[in-house]
């Protein structure tokens, strides 16, 4: 039990990390001094302790969407091991039951953009639901490698079996963990799918969902971004500390660090991808999430070509 | 006496007597053929009341031999309509609507006269804001966005209708006019010149200095006095200024705009450099105050000459470095090559100026084809690019930085400190009954301020022209079929101002 935990403990830290890492990063790439380390949780603090305003043309829908935004997300986030601890919750297929919990995450929030009927957020709602269509086939394939890799199908058991995996598929992990690297990008809509900084609507995507939230809904939605960060992070983290060193103290670190500097550096040095090419980029993801699940495949049943 | 009186930029003002009144037909049939030449474009068109009607001035630019063409006419305009040019020239627009919206001007045959900027005493109070007739198509596939009047950040207000197929625009449409202020009747109501010189300071806050520029020379002109040459290498240190200033604050806002975080930042930390150097030079980090009719408060002395040496040499060896990164930086090439076109021939036909008309490949700068002040001694050479997108937008602004920065060299040099530059004359006596009109290259473009006298010397009549009148047409093509999230690295790469096109 106090290992789970210890897990739970781990994966909350986290989450609340990777934001304060990827400021820290933009901050020292930019030359300046930069915020606090943790401001993202005293704003998002702030925010609980206020009302919110909802608009007189939003429904019911509206107002839960927050709630089973963050639910989805945290239920999904207590599947999550880290490296050798184990998950609080767990049981055989639970990788697709995480799956289908960030997808309703996603589907809630998009049809509470589409119930306050702005332009703005029906075109943030179209291009979620096109890049989240896109994007899943990758994590499912992701997914789909490692529960091959070890012929189980929860992340409990996917992980602690990982010791015995045969050292020939050390690449293929690597390019598992730039999947599921990338695949966090895209979900946490950052640099160069994304602008999160942004202030023009006609370019947001994740944000311009939002803009009709203000109070306690917002922080909701941040709480839930950064709990949808930790889980890519740490099973990023995870496929590479297979390969490296299964342990809990090289795997936590790792996460926050992987996925923090790795946004930080690309939201300093490049700009945002043309709005028409994000596709283009996603679907390389998906190219690149299949040839993972392909080699794996060849290099589990010893297939020579 | 033929059509139009010919003077040029240089010269003083124009008795009213002096300029031709002439039949609107001949006028029209003249323009109608003129106005196909590249070589001219429209200065200024606009209305003055007089006894029983109206008379019209029109200001046409002859960019080859760097004459101004004037001329008057006083039409029944009761009896029937005027025949709009904009049908045949769509460069008219800005002009002939003003007019139709002052004064009711049935210009027949012309595309769509909707108000300009709902003055406040425009003739049809019914005409609103939420009235505005925006353009519908009709159609299933087809949404609107409307974005504005109120944005995000600190954008002056304005609303622009999209009509979008999926990410696609189809049609942008600009409506402008809520930050209307009055500012050409303010100019009138005081005739006290220190006032006066404060407003157009004002017209349009990121182009102080271009259009106090333009006011002074207006005075200047009127008043029959011409600046001393250091007073006039003062005007090009202060403009020339201004223009790297506002140059670098577009290169950062394009960065910011694509999501790139170093080339904001680097442009960001130029900028005040130089626009605190505008600051230790006369107080003013915008440059106001500089400029003041018939002298100036701020001669340089020797220790500003080497501050403002040492400044500008740092920001251009700075800016150059991040020149030639934004050149090769791959991510924001792919942004900016190819999106948003406007071709030469467009810009030409909706009479496009400034830098955004010299991206297009489009040679419209005063200070090579209308040259006043210093300008006519240096020879400027214009920096033309011929890409017609966003990046050559930025590429025209680039360029134009480093050549900035040259000339604010050279005019130092050729400035000698402790020179006798007379302190500003607010009283001067000006000539009666004359038309007097300025050019002024601003950053943004061309500036043309008019005034015209009365019998006391009073000025009864000033009109301003802000480039941005001209290019906000610009920007609407430039987005047709592009996606629509592409509109605000478009938008930035114009940088219009609302308030000098509402006024």
């Amino acid at each position: 039990m106090l290992v789970k935990l210890l897990n739970t403990l781990l994966m909350v830290v986290v989450a609340l990390s990777i934001t304060g890492v990827i400021n820290r990063t933009r901050a020292l790439l930019a030359g300046r001094k930069g915020i606090r380390f943790f401001q993202h949780i005293y704003n998002v603090r702030l925010q609980l302790r206020k009302g919110a305003v909802y608009s007189t043309t939003t429904t019911a829908l509206f107002r839960i969407a927050p709630t089973v935004y963050l639910g989805a997300t945290l239920l999904a986030f207590l599947f999550i091991p880290i490296a050798d601890l184990e998950p609080l919750l767990s049981f055989h297929g639970d990788i697709i039951l995480v799956a289908y919990l960030l997808a309703l995450s996603r589907v809630t929030i998009i049809l509470a953009a589409m119930d306050t009927g702005s332009s703005f957020e029906g075109m943030g709602a179209a291009r979620e639901a096109l890049y989240g269509a896109l994007v899943e086939p990758a994590l499912m394939m992701g997914m789909a490698t490692l529960a091959l890799f070890c012929g189980y199908s929860s992340f409990a058991d996917i992980f602690s079996m990982a010791q015995e995996l045969d050292m020939n598929l050390t690449i293929v992990l690597f390019l598992l963990a730039y999947v599921f690297v990338i695949i966090m990008i895209i979900e946490a809509g950052r640099v160069p799918v994304d602008d999160p900084k942004t202030h023009l609507e006609l370019t947001m995507i994740h944000e311009v969902m939002c803009l009709d939230y203000s109070g306690v809904d917002m922080g909701l939605i941040h709480i839930a971004g950064w709990l949808k960060n930790a889980i890519f992070a740490v099973i990023a983290a995870n496929a590479i500390a297979v390969a490296v060193s299964f342990h809990w103290w090289f795997a936590a670190p790792l996460a926050i660090l992987i996925t923090g500097v790795t946004i930080g550096v690309i939201e300093s040095l490049r700009a945002r991808n043309k709005l028409s090419r994000n596709i283009t980029y996603i679907l390389t993801i998906v190219a690149m999430s299949a040839l993972v699940l392909l080699t794996g495949f060849l290099l589990i049943q010893n297939i020579e070509i | 006496m033929g059509l139009y009186h010919i003077t040029n930029n240089r010269t003083t003002a124009v008795a009213l007597k002096d300029i031709p009144v002439v039949e609107y037909v001949d006028l029209y049939n003249d323009l109608k053929e003129r106005m196909c030449d590249v070589r001219y474009h429209v200065g200024h068109y606009f209305a003055v009341e007089i006894e029983n009607g109206l008379k019209f001035y029109l200001l046409l630019l002859d960019d080859e031999t760097s004459e101004v063409l004037i001329t008057s006419f006083v039409p029944d305009y009761y009896a029937e309509g005027l025949a709009s040019l904009t049908a045949i020239h769509p460069q008219f627009h800005p002009f002939e609507r003003e007019m139709h919206e002052l004064y009711g001007i049935p210009f027949d045959s012309h595309p769509w006269l909707k108000p300009l900027r709902f003055s406040y005493d425009r003739r049809d109070k019914s005409s609103t804001m939420d009235s505005y007739p925006f353009y519908t198509i009709e159609g299933d596939e087809l949404h609107e966005v409307n974005v504005g009047p109120i944005h995000a950040g600190i954008i002056e207000p304005g609303a622009f209708r999209f009509i979008c197929d999926g990410e696609q625009v189809l049609h942008l449409e600009i409506a402008l006019g809520y930050q209307h202020r009055g500012v050409e009747t303010e100019m009138v109501r005081n005739q006290n010149r220190l006032r006066q010189t404060l407003i157009a300071e004002s017209i349009a806050g990121d182009t102080a200095v271009g259009h106090a520029t333009a006011y002074a020379e207006v005075v200047e002109k009127l008043a029959g006095k011409q600046a001393s040459k250091a007073l006039n290498l003062e005007r090009m240190i202060a403009i020339e200024l201004e223009r790297i200033a506002m140059h670098l604050a577009d290169t950062g806002a394009l960065a910011t705009d694509i999501g790139f975080q170093l080339f904001q930042v680097a442009c960001e930390a130029l900028r005040t450099v130089t626009i605190n150097t505008s600051q230790a030079w006369c107080g003013n980090r915008f440059g106001k105050s500089v400029i003041r009719p018939c002298g100036s408060n701020h001669p340089l002395t020797a220790e500003k000459i080497a501050m403002i040496r040492k400044n500008i040499a740092d920001v251009r060896r700075r800016y150059n470095e991040v020149r030639e990164d934004i050149l090769e930086s791959q991510s924001l090439l792919a942004r900016f090559d190819q999106c948003g076109l406007v071709p030469r021939d467009e810009m030409i036909r909706i009479g496009g100026v400034g830098q955004a008309a010299r991206a297009s490949g489009l040679l419209r700068d005063l200070r090579t084809t209308h040259p006043w002040g210093y300008y006519a001694e240096i020879k400027h050479e214009s920096v033309l690019k011929h890409e017609c997108d966003v990046m050559s937008r930025l590429a025209t602004r680039m360029d134009e930085v480093l050549q900035s920065a040259d000339y604010i060299e050279k005019a130092l040099s050729e400035y000698t400190p402790n020179e006798a530059i007379p302190a500003p004359d607010y009283e001067p006596q000006l000539a009666l009954e004359s038309l007097s009109f300025s050019l002024v290259e601003g950053w943004r473009g061309e500036i043309c301020h008019v005034a015209i006298t009365d019998a006391q010397g009073d000025i009864a009549k000033y009109k301003i022209k802000d480039p941005s009148v001209h290019n906000w047409l610009g920007l609407a093509i430039a987005v047709r079929s592009e996606g629509i999230s592409d509109f605000p690295i478009n938008n930035k790469s114009f940088n219009l101002s609302y308030c000098g096109h509402d006024l």
